[in-house]
């Protein structure tokens, strides 16, 4: 560990100032801190800080993600072999497969991503944001697996530059960038983003091989033939890493035990579905309004959205109230938009965009409100007494 | 109040009028203003050019007319006033366009109409017609109709680019249907680009653009 320690500071020198690649210094920087916990502590008055920092809060949230991804590399390949009869089913054939074809958007989406951030960092001066470590993981996994690679880098472009850094980087951008990459690629290339043939590997190129998702099919009134059980393990076509629900639970387990993601938004969040559910089922118009809570729930990206998404602190309301209001109106127009709009089968994403974009002004009435009572209760304090 | 000290009719200061609103005091990018129509009309250059000549000319001589009534216009029913002749040279333009290409002045639909209520031509004429001679006048307006068709060309060019493969109605990449050039490849039009938020977008990078090479224009 010494010995590290030793090259790092060895290699350091010519980073500092005055040295000869001073400008790269917050590049650097972020190498070194990616190994080191950094020593610097706070210079003035007294802060109450935590040991563990922005990169290693990230670090918990990709680990996570991991039993989605897995499993969604998994599902990749057995999607695509299930379509092809007499194929080899064995589970390190089909995990395979889909490795293969996962990966490269993984890299892509890091390399493309994390690029701009260094860039960005080196050209204004300021430390290289850690948030691409999620999203860079995230923007893969909610992309159907057949999206060409360019138009995977172009929508990472999109959503580094134009949802964070022209707002001044992570924890300023007020739209989750993940959800931004997707919405870009979502109205850019339709044909590529949704329909019954991207869901499965190769199957836009091959005839007779499809894949509907089950909101898909519902939305054109089809009834799916997909098991609740199927729907929970998750053994339906969809985004890389939506379809299994234990996994995605097992990482909510994870993010809510540490602590890192906000258990009062996911519960909200499913408490607004599952209240908007049951009123649209009280009226039972259409295939989609028919469609029970429980599958309701375990279908699409809203499980995915609310747990690793919706939870995004820096697009989130940050009041405790607020993040009561903001999960249930996610939960509530995920469902609404579902049912209202075939055009759009699954509402998960719209939802959350719209509300990272009026999440400031619930906190603003959370505050004021808390204001407003604090001021009554003086009042009527100083009546007694007077 | 003398007229003697005549200026030259392109003096330097006359030409500040029209070299300003290009970049230090562009309509859109610094002022801000006529953004409704740059998002509207800048899905095709042609479009965006026959609509960035038509508000030249209406702010244009507009600003001429209103110049010559200046002294003559009360105040109190000035906008009245601005707006009457406005609209008398909006129905000119679109008249015009009527005549002498209907094709675009049918894809430009309600937006020459529309020009009516661009804030460019308001603002010149309350900002600087009414305060000043016809010829000052005349090289604003034409100015600030210069500096509104600049961005919108830009925008268009991007957009039609992106969105549909061509510049200026010709198929430079290729026939997206017949997949010959970039489209054999794989490359695909983006269809976001052509829809109004992503204008808006493309409007707030030239903004960027512009602020990063012209730093003064920078707010503390």
């Amino acid at each position: 560990m010494q010995f590290l320690r030793n090259t790092v500071d060895k290699l350091k020198k010519p980073f500092l100032k005055g040295g000869k690649l001073e400008r790269y210094e917050k590049g650097f920087q972020a190498i070194e801190t990616f190994l080191f916990v950094p020593n610097h502590t706070t210079k003035h008055g007294a802060h109450v800080r935590d040991g563990i920092d922005l990169k290693r809060t990230m670090m918990v949230v990709v680990i996570a993600l991991i039993p989605a991804l897995l499993f969604g590399m998994y599902n990749v390949g057995y999607q695509h072999f299930s379509q092809i009869e007499g194929s080899d089913l064995s589970l390190m054939h089909l995990f395979g497969y889909g490795f293969w074809k996962v990966l490269p958007m993984i890299i892509v989406s890091y390399a493309v991503g994390l690029g701009i951030e260094f860039a960005f960092a080196m050209w204004r001066g300021h430390d290289v944001n850690e948030g691409y470590l999620v999203s860079g993981l995230l923007i893969p996994m909610i992309m159907p697996i057949d999206i060409p690679l360019w138009m995977l880098a172009i929508s990472v472009i999109f959503a580094v530059v134009i949802g964070k850094e022209v707002f001044g980087g992570t924890g300023m951008n007020i739209f989750n960038p993940a959800l931004l990459a997707r919405a870009f690629a979502f109205f850019s290339y339709p044909i590529y983003m949704s329909g019954d043939k991207v869901w499965v590997s190769d199957a836009l190129t091959t005839d007779g091989m499809s894949g509907a998702t089950v909101l898909g099919s519902l939305a054109q009134n089809i009834t799916p033939s997909y098991t609740t059980m199927d729907m929970f393990l998750g053994f339906i076509p969809g985004s890389i890493g939506e379809t299994s629900k234990l996994a995605i639970l097992i990482g909510a387990v994870i993010l809510i035990a540490t602590g890192i993601a906000s258990w009062r938004i996911m519960l909200s969040g499913i408490v607004g579905a599952v209240v908007t559910i049951l009123a649209f089922n009280a009226v039972g118009l259409n295939e989609l309004m028919k469609f029970s809570v429980i599958d309701h729930l375990l279908v699409g990206g809203f499980l995915f959205a609310i747990v690793f998404m919706a939870t995004d602190p820096v697009s989130a309301a940050q009041t405790n109230r607020g993040k009561w209001i903001y999960g249930f109106l996610v939960g509530f127009f995920t469902i609404t938009i579902r049912i209202f709009n075939p055009a759009y089968p699954e509402g998960a994403m719209l939802a959350i965009l719209l509300m990272n974009a009026v999440a400031p002004t619930i906190d603003y009435y959370v505050v004021n409100g808390n204001i407003m009572k604090r001021k009554k209760r003086m009042k009527t304090n100083s009546l007694k007494t007077a | 109040m003398s007229d003697t000290n005549k200026e030259g009719l392109f003096s330097k200061s006359n030409i500040k009028l029209i070299t300003n609103p290009l970049n230090d005091d562009n309509p859109i990018s610094v002022q801000v203003l006529g953004i409704c129509s740059a998002l509207a009309v800048t899905v095709q250059m042609k479009n965006a050019f026959v609509m960035a000549l038509s508000v030249t000319a209406v702010v244009a001589i507009g600003n001429v007319i209103i110049s010559l009534l200046r002294n003559y216009i009360p105040s109190r029913i000035r906008i009245i006033v601005q707006l009457v002749v406005a609209a008398a040279l909006v129905i000119l333009v679109d008249q015009i366009l009527k005549a002498y290409s209907y094709d675009i002045s049918k894809q430009l639909s309600v937006f020459v109409g529309l020009i009516i209520t661009n804030c460019i031509l308001m603002g010149r004429f309350e900002a600087f017609a009414l305060g000043n001679k016809p010829w000052p006048s005349f090289l604003d307006g034409l100015g600030n109709g210069f500096g509104y068709g600049l961005i919108l060309m830009v925008v268009a060019f991007v957009r039609e680019l992106l969105g549909s493969g061509k510049i200026w109605g010709f198929e430079i990449l290729g026939d997206p249907l017949k997949k010959t050039g970039v489209y054999a490849s794989g490359y695909v039009n983006n269809g976001f680009i052509i829809l109004a938020p992503m204008a808006l977008i493309l409007v707030g990078i030239v903004i960027w653009v512009q602020r990063s090479i012209n730093r003064k224009l920078i707010e503390k």
